[in-house]
């Protein structure tokens, strides 16, 4: 491993403490308290200080367990400790179930951690969705992103109704309403705005090609601070859409992170291009794993070398690592890639209350 | 109907002209449709509409027309309902994530959109209100537009619309 993780961070600002320290009681320092706030930034959060610095972002997904216990999330969470500069909470990814997003992230938020928190408008209405944005912000959840969400016949509960009442640009929209103009959609006033860094999802690499950046522009209208994409194995393909997006002058209106994962065999490769909509797997990436001895190591090579090429391409302003079941190789890609140029995120090293500690299990 | 409903987004151009004409018609004969009752008038017109656009676009009668933003394309046919643009599912053929024989609306939106050069596929679409499912969307958008209630998009990605990376 070439970057060790240090403790604590070397951008300036992030370095304050919480923003309103009880000077009569300051007890224990609260790792969840929210950053001072900063003119020109709509949250609290550090991720949105990173790329407002211009740092290179690295954020990575954490799959949520199927569980009732804190300790899984947490477990999920301390692999990526010290390597990444956000976690994102998948929301019923693959119209799977699995624990909420808000609940995840109010159990991260609780220890210090940064999550992103994903709202899915394929299994809540509008009103669902608007109290989860007030819950999750007086959770301390800094961050947000919308997307509209798989379709239910791609997970677990085929039978299920689908939701979408919203599509995740009116998502945004009314959220960056609460935010900006403290009311919901209703027109009722809000007693506190959220105070968010807003994103979006993006797929380059799915069909209509040339209407994806007028889609991403749409998004930075409707309120998208940064987007995350979809994995991305095809560079060519990532530089058109990205000379597009430099064309309308996107990347300075909104952070793009290009979205990466290892993939573990040429089989696993194959899978995931037939059953996972909207992930794009060129033959060449195919045969190149097909061809290696160890294809595992070879799939990790593989994101190490998309990685820093994402890196050289003007505009991007980071990676979301989704190393789906790979988790534990996280850290070594990070490594590995110095994509980090010897910056060292934010170390959480968490407390965790005892009586989380003792996992229960009920007896088969 | 899917043949006449890809027809309809083929021809985008011709049918946003025609719409241009009849919305003009329809326009020059509100003070009637003011004076006999919009409310009267709901079920007769709603029939006629139904048939029409069902025929010709496969309408769903969500009662907030946005075929001239969508390229000719009912968004309302999108499994997921997407009013603003295709998600991210879409698969290599331009078919749809959930219906893999269904080519996607919004790729055929996208495609009908470039023969309209007044159509609005930049503007983000306000979220569907279901109360007016199945009601008449010609006659609100006389009424509306005669009171100077229509509604302005939510927002549009024309011109220099928001976001600033810099602090």
């Amino acid at each position: 491993m070439t970057d060790e993780p240090m403790d604590g961070d070397v951008t300036g600002p992030l370095n304050e403490g919480p923003a309103f320290p009880d000077m009569m009681n300051p007890g224990p320092v609260d790792p969840g308290a929210p950053l001072a706030p900063l003119p020109g930034h709509t949250s609290r959060g550090r991720l949105e200080r990173i790329l407002r610095a211009g740092e290179f972002a690295v954020t990575a997904e954490l799959s949520p367990p199927d569980s009732a216990d804190p300790m899984d999330v947490f477990e999920r969470a301390s692999i990526f400790d010290g390597w990444v500069d956000a976690v994102n909470a998948t929301d019923g990814s693959g119209a799977n179930c699995h624990m909420s997003s808000v609940g995840v992230c109010s159990l991260l938020t609780r220890v210090g951690y940064v999550p992103v928190m994903q709202i899915s408008c394929r299994d809540r209405n509008r009103i669902a969705i608007q109290g989860d944005v007030l819950g999750a912000a007086a959770m301390g959840v800094a961050n947000i992103l919308c997307l509209t969400g798989d379709g239910v016949q791609c997970g677990d509960h085929p039978e299920a109704k689908p939701v979408f009442d919203l599509d995740c640009m009116a998502a945004l929209e009314i959220v960056s309403k609460m935010r900006d103009k403290c009311e919901l959609d209703s027109g009722r006033k809000l007693d506190k705005a959220p105070e968010l860094f807003l994103g979006a999802a993006a797929n380059p690499f799915a069909p209509p090609y040339d209407f994806r950046p007028i889609r991403l522009a749409k998004k930075i209208a409707a309120g998208a601070q940064f987007v995350q994409t979809q994995y991305c194995y095809d560079i060519p393909l990532l530089e058109r859409y990205m000379q597009q997006v430099r064309d309308m002058g996107l990347h300075e209106k909104c952070f793009i992170m290009v979205g990466v994962g290892p993939l573990a065999s040429a089989r696993a490769a194959k899978w995931i291009r037939g059953n996972v909509p909207g992930v794009h797997i060129p033959d060449d990436v195919i045969q190149r794993l097909e061809g290696a001895e160890k294809q595992k190591t070879e799939g990790k090579k593989l994101c190490v070398d998309l990685i820093q090429q994402i890196r050289e391409i003007e505009g991007v302003s980071g990676i979301h690592l989704m190393a789906y079941r790979q988790e534990e190789s996280v850290a070594e890609i990070i490594a590995e890639s110095g994509v980090l140029k010897g910056r060292a995120p934010h170390a959480v090293n968490p407390v965790i209350p005892e009586y989380m500690q003792q996992r229960f299990k009920v007896q088969a | 109907m899917r043949a006449v409903r890809l027809w309809s987004v083929r021809h985008s151009h011709g049918l946003m002209k025609l719409y241009d004409v009849f919305e003009g018609l329809i326009m020059a004969v509100e003070p009637v449709v003011r004076r006999v009752g919009y409310d009267r008038l709901e079920k007769p017109v709603s029939v006629v509409e139904n048939g029409i656009k069902s025929a010709m676009f496969d309408c769903q009668m969500c009662g907030q027309c946005a075929l001239s933003s969508t390229g000719m394309s009912c968004p309302m046919n999108c499994p997921k309902n997407l009013r603003n643009g295709p998600c991210g599912g879409v698969r290599e053929d331009g078919h749809c994530e959930v219906k893999p024989d269904m080519p996607c609306v919004w790729v055929k939106a996208w495609e009908g959109s470039k023969d309209m050069s007044n159509g609005n596929i930049l503007d983000v679409q306000r979220p569907v209100d279901h109360r007016m499912k199945g009601t008449s969307s010609w006659l609100r958008l006389m009424r509306q537009k005669k009171d100077g209630t229509y509604p302005r998009p939510a927002t549009s990605a024309r011109g220099d619309a928001g976001g600033s990376i810099t602090p």
